[in-house]
């Protein structure tokens, strides 16, 4: 820090089981330059101003979707978010928006895991093959079909940022359908019809009002918001078809 | 998630919210024009365009009844799920109650229609 200090007042929601009843806001003047992101912010407090606060990262470079939190109410990643934009007003972070806070910055992520986990977020093979027979070949074209919804990284800004999810949390949400697609139209992939009946339940893909707000947050440019409305096209068929073809009409 | 997978029936709403939203967006400026501007004022169609027999002969005509039955039917069927699906943000608590008046007024509005659209045509 050669240059002259600036500092930069950093409101954080802080929840600590042990003494606060309910989350409460602390301020900390933070020193800072303008190539420090949020995140190391947030490092700054810990190591120099109070060890106590917690929060999640790994990366700090948008990939492994850990220190996702509500900067200035915004769904951001903190390490994508920059203390320059924010002085000298200063600025605030809260716990990611819509879950229940563990600790601090630090939020209980079993529901989304766990939605994570039924979708069963892998390829099942539509005919399994021996090692003799090699490889699951794909064109280049078949790849692109996918590959944005691919780049999720779970970092659950877009479940932050849907105002349905925040009603009912029972709601599949965003980030999930969009790998849930990922999956669905890998030509690879034969789970579709079983994945299918998450998009069709009472609280899979139409409980989404098209509000949108989830693609606008998302660090990866996945795009949710449209692999919920491509799947409510794909939930519409499938109801109707149903009838006219045999069970499973996952393709 | 204690995974609750009973299908939904929302893709019938769905989908009839969705062919509403289109009808209402390609057509719906347009005969507010026609209907509620232009023919009133007799700017382009003579004020005669909309005069009692000529609607009643549109009506008896099978085209004419399903444009007026497709037309109210529909719109009110967007009309209806959206404003189910915006009753939170003005605050009202979304339960059985708003549903049964907003997707039972289209339902009615669409029986309602074909009863006195259908027998005009026979
Ligand atoms: S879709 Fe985007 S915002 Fe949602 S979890 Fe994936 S990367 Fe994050
Ligand atoms: S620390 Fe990995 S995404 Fe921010």
């Amino acid at each position: 820090m050669s240059e002259i200090e600036k500092i930069i007042p950093i409101e954080v929601l802080r929840y600590r089981p042990e003494q606060d009843t309910e989350p409460v806001l602390q301020t900390f003047q933070v020193p800072f330059t303008d190539d420090m992101s949020v995140l190391q912010g947030l490092q700054y407090i810990k190591d120099y101003l109070d060890g106590s606060l917690s929060f999640r990262w790994s990366c700090r470079m948008a990939i492994c979707g850990s220190c996702g939190m509500m900067v200035n109410g915004i769904p951001s990643l903190s390490c994508k978010t920059f203390l320059r934009d924010y002085y000298p007003v200063g600025l605030r972070i809260e716990a990611l928006a819509h879950f229940p806070i563990e600790r601090d910055l630090v939020i209980v992520m079993d529901d989304f895991i766990e939605k994570l986990e039924s979708i069963k977020p892998y390829i099942i093979p539509k005919k399994p093959r021996t090692l003799i027979e090699g490889e699951y070949l794909q064109t280049p074209t078949e790849r692109d079909a996918y590959e944005q919804f691919s780049s999720c990284i779970n970092c659950m800004l877009c479940y932050a940022a849907c105002p349905q999810y925040g009603l009912n949390s029972k709601f599949i949400g965003p980030g999930i359908m969009a790998l849930l697609h990922r999956y669905n139209i890998d030509s690879r992939d034969g789970g579709k019809a079983q994945r299918m009946e998450m998009v069709n339940a009472e609280d899979g893909v139409f409980d989404c009002t098209a509000v949108g707000y989830c693609s606008k947050v998302c660090p990866k440019h996945v795009d949710p918001g449209n692999a919920v409305n491509l799947n409510k096209m794909e939930s519409a068929k499938d109801y109707f078809l149903r009838f006219v073809m045999p069970k499973g009409t996952g393709k | 998630m204690s995974a609750n997978l009973k299908r939904s029936n929302q893709p019938i709403f769905w989908l009839l919210f969705g062919a509403g939203g289109m009808l209402s967006a390609l057509l719906g400026p347009m005969l507010v024009f026609i209907t509620g501007i232009a023919i009133p004022l007799g700017l382009i169609f003579s004020p005669e365009t909309m005069s009692y027999s000529h609607m009643h002969a549109f009506a008896h005509h099978w085209i004419g009844a399903g444009f007026i039955w497709v037309i109210v039917s529909l719109f009110l069927w967007h009309a209806g799920h959206r404003i189910f699906h915006s009753l939170h943000d003005v605050g009202i608590h979304a339960g059985t109650l708003a549903r049964i008046i907003c997707y039972g007024i289209p339902l009615l509005a669409t029986v309602l229609a074909a009863r006195s659209l259908i027998p005009s045509l026979i």
